[in-house]
């Protein structure tokens, strides 16, 4: 039988909880890291068994962890104790925490400034790891994103990391800010029908597209909106919030934009945006999802735009048989009355077994399940600290 | 033999119960002890020192024999206790902040 594997991610450490294909009964590991913020975990799509761990604090910065079994064992990927920090010609390895910009000649380009919270230009500083995407045919390369906003690989596992710089020094750089947040690259999608190209999110840049595997980019903005930009429809400065991709319509699009903006769709890879709000609550959420097997139903779930917490106190997610649009109310099982939590952009995920599980954590420490699609919810656990990320894998 | 005390959260990221104890070739400075400890120990690299400016990472402290030693040069010798292990050099993560 099939079984769940659910990666979640928190201020306080990360767990992991199992299950086998029905989703009733749930086994709890963690906390791993305990005390570090795990902002993002995921596992390769060719190898179930590893996973990559993205930890940072503000006292000790960016570590990089590993597990190759599942997530019963993690390891820092690195330069092994004892053996010589640098090559025979002298230069310094790589180190799987190390995550440099690239202003080389031959690769980089040149380290810029991006505009700060006063309108004035700042530089360029790594901070931490916002989201771990790993390749869908190669466990040992892995995409990182990155605060200050940029985007990094690995292809030996997470050991040494390499910016793909093109993206940073896409010709609106100066003009990229960061949101209340940080400015972070929060989204990775790989295109599973063409490995040349990836789309990625930054807040508040907007999104952009490589169909050459990284080495270029192109902003992919057009029709998106924000109340609160002096332009009507500049190339960069929008906030978004996630985007998602189903493998069967790799040109669809769905976005959720930052207050002011909403839900948004594209049918072109981005090239043009269609406002598909229709009758949400608010036009204020972070996370958006697709069904695993019904590419036109999404899922979001709107928060108050002020309070960042469900709209009257009411856990609601909405869920859009149409695409967008046309979108419907899913409470069952959820609390209905005295609920002031948050759901991060990176904390909803989807199952891809029959009935599809749909997934999402709290600010409140409680991960909720759908196992069938949305209709009704049930906590999987209660009491996890702040979660930051939610991912799924469905095990063979 | 040079005795260093980590924090909780570099113990657990290390591996290692209680101090760690090194040896240092040469002058016992704060670049020499930190050059060791993460020679020793690579997981560690990055966390204490940025991996650019090789500074002290802000919400670190060091400390020894009862002395704040942040602001010390890192090639000033550190005090004979810590260099003949009588006295541990601590790297303290600052945590105040209500």
């Amino acid at each position: 039988m099939s079984g769940v594997r659910v990666l979640v991610g928190t201020k306080k450490g990360g767990f992991v909880l199992s299950s086998d294909g029905k989703r009733d009964k749930w086994g709890v590991s963690g906390p791993f890291f305990s005390g570090w913020e795990i902002y993002h975990m995921k596992g390769s799509p060719t190898d179930p068994n590893r996973i990559y761990a993205s930890l940072s604090n503000s006292w000790f910065g960016q570590v990089i962890q590993r597990s190759d079994d599942g997530g019963k064992n993690w390891h820092q990927p690195g330069t092994p104790a004892g053996e010589p920090t640098t090559t025979p010609e002298g230069m310094p390895k790589g180190e799987s925490n190390k995550f440099v910009y690239d202003a080389s000649d031959k690769t980089g380009k040149p380290l810029t400034t991006h505009q700060w919270y006063d309108g004035t230009q700042h530089p360029w500083e790594f901070k931490r790891v916002w989201h771990i995407e790993p390749s869908l045919n190669d466990p040992d390369t892995v995409y990182a994103g990155v605060e200050d906003a940029a985007l990094f690989r690995s292809t030996d596992g997470g050991k040494n990391w390499n910016e793909l710089s093109g993206l940073r020094g896409h010709g609106t750089g100066p003009k990229w800010q960061p949101g209340a947040g940080g400015m972070g690259l929060h989204t990775i999608v790989l295109d599973k029908t063409n490995d040349k190209r990836m789309f990625i999110a930054i807040s508040a840049a907007g999104a952009f597209r490589t169909d050459d595997g990284g080495k270029n980019w192109k902003a992919i903005n057009r029709g998106l909106k924000s109340q609160y930009l002096p332009e009507p429809a500049p190339e960069v400065g929008f906030c978004v919030h996630r985007i998602a991709q189903h493998p069967a319509r790799p040109n669809t699009l769905f976005m959720q934009l930052h207050q002011g903006g909403g839900a948004f769709r594209s049918d072109d890879a981005g090239d043009t945006w269609q406002d598909v709000m229709g009758n949400l609550p608010t036009d204020f959420g972070f996370p958006i999802d697709i069904h695993a097997h019904e590419p036109n139903t999404v899922y979001v779930i709107p928060m108050d735009p002020n309070m960042r917490v469900p709209p009257e106190g009411k856990l609601r997610v909405y869920r859009s048989k149409s695409g967008g649009n046309e979108w419907e109310p899913l409470t069952k099982g959820l609390p209905q009355e005295n609920c002031y939590v948050n759901v991060l952009r990176d904390a909803m995920a989807v199952d891809s077994l029959d009935k599809c599980g749909i997934y999402f954590g709290t600010t409140g420490g409680q991960v909720y399940l759908s196992p069938d699609g949305g209709d009704s919810w049930k906590p999987i656990v209660r009491d996890l600290p702040y979660v930051l990320s939610v991912e799924v894998q469905t095990l063979p | 033999m040079i005795r260093v005390e980590l924090p909780t959260h570099l113990r657990r990221l290390a591996s290692v119960e209680g101090e760690v104890k090194l040896e240092v070739a040469g002058p016992v400075t704060q670049r020499s002890v930190l050059d060791a400890l993460e020679a020793r120990y690579p997981m560690l690299r990055g966390t204490i020192r940025d991996h650019g400016s090789v500074k002290r990472r802000p919400m670190l402290r060091f400390f020894a024999c009862e002395e704040d030693l942040s602001h010390e040069p890192p090639d000033a010798p550190l005090p004979d206790a810590v260099a003949t292990g009588k006295e541990p050099f601590i790297v303290l993560a600052a945590i105040a902040g209500g």
